[in-house]
């Protein structure tokens, strides 16, 4: 394979942009969090890349450490979002504004 | 070929994932998630690390997308009335894509990678008995702590969601 490490990483940083952008772009907590997803996925992509490439294991195993919290992290949000649903009957992010001023 | 194969998923993965951005209804972008987390474990299947990829689809396609679209059809969020962003947070986004873009342009550019660099040394990604030696000795106590983290994370998930009525005497 003639393709280098440097598209591999040149790819998982436009990954990570993107995630990034849409946290910051929309209103929907549900998509912020799918956009927080994009951006842990990158940073896995990165370490896949970096592993394999310098022909170690440790990038690997990294990634099951990520994967593990992503998964913890998506059920305790997920549960913080519907009990703010039930509190608050919205998931827009501006409309959570109890603590403006 | 792997290179035509590269291009390929690389493109299809950035392509559902600014689909996730833009996306107006919430399922159509969860849907996307799942088509761009696709792509990254066909482009871990072309660095050799195919237990992992097996495992992204697993562990996200199937639990974490398939959550997603079970909480976005119970809360029945149609925000389609109004638009989905502001146009400050429009601004704000492109700026931070722009900027994070250019850092990583830089980087692939002007970095100097090394000259071995473009060949996969050894497919140690897929044997899967060396990533039960890394995980049973060196990281051994990572995995405990990810089984702690797991645990505390399911306490808190039966504590978030459940109704403590009558149980003011508790507090």
């Amino acid at each position: 394979m003639t393709i280098g490490i440097d598209a591999f990483i040149f790819l998982s940083a436009l990954l990570f942009a993107i995630g990034f952008g849409g946290v910051l772009l929309r209103k929907n907590t549900l998509v912020i969090y799918m956009c927080l997803e994009l951006m842990l996925v990158a940073s896995t992509l990165a370490f896949v890349a970096f592993s394999s490439f310098n022909g170690t294991m440790d990038g690997n195993v990294f990634v099951f450490f990520i994967l593990t919290v992503a998964a913890a992290e998506v059920a305790v949000g997920l549960a913080i979002i519907v009990a703010l649903f039930r509190r608050r009957q919205t998931v827009q992010v501006d409309e959570l504004n109890a603590l403006k001023n | 070929m792997p290179d035509l194969f590269f291009y390929l998923f690389a493109t299809f993965t950035v392509v559902c994932a600014f689909g996730v951005v833009l996306n107006r209804n919430t399922v159509n972008a969860a849907i996307c998630l799942l088509l761009s987390l696709f792509g990254v474990a066909a482009l871990f299947t072309l660095l050799d690390a195919y237990l992992l990829a097996v495992l992204l689809v697993l562990v996200y396609a199937g639990a974490v997308v398939a959550l997603f679209l079970f909480i976005v059809m119970l809360l029945d969020t149609q925000g389609g009335h109004n638009r989905p962003f502001k146009p400050l947070a429009l601004i704000a986004s492109v700026t931070g894509f722009a900027l994070l873009l250019s850092g990583a342009l830089m980087l692939v550019t002007r970095g100097e990678w090394p000259a071995h660099a473009t060949s996969v040394t050894a497919p140690t990604g897929s044997v899967l008995k060396s990533y039960a030696e890394l995980l049973f000795t060196t990281y051994l106590l990572p995995v405990q702590i990810m089984g702690f983290l797991l645990l505390i994370a399911m306490l808190g998930v039966i504590v978030l969601c459940k109704k403590f009525e009558g149980l003011e005497d508790v507090k």
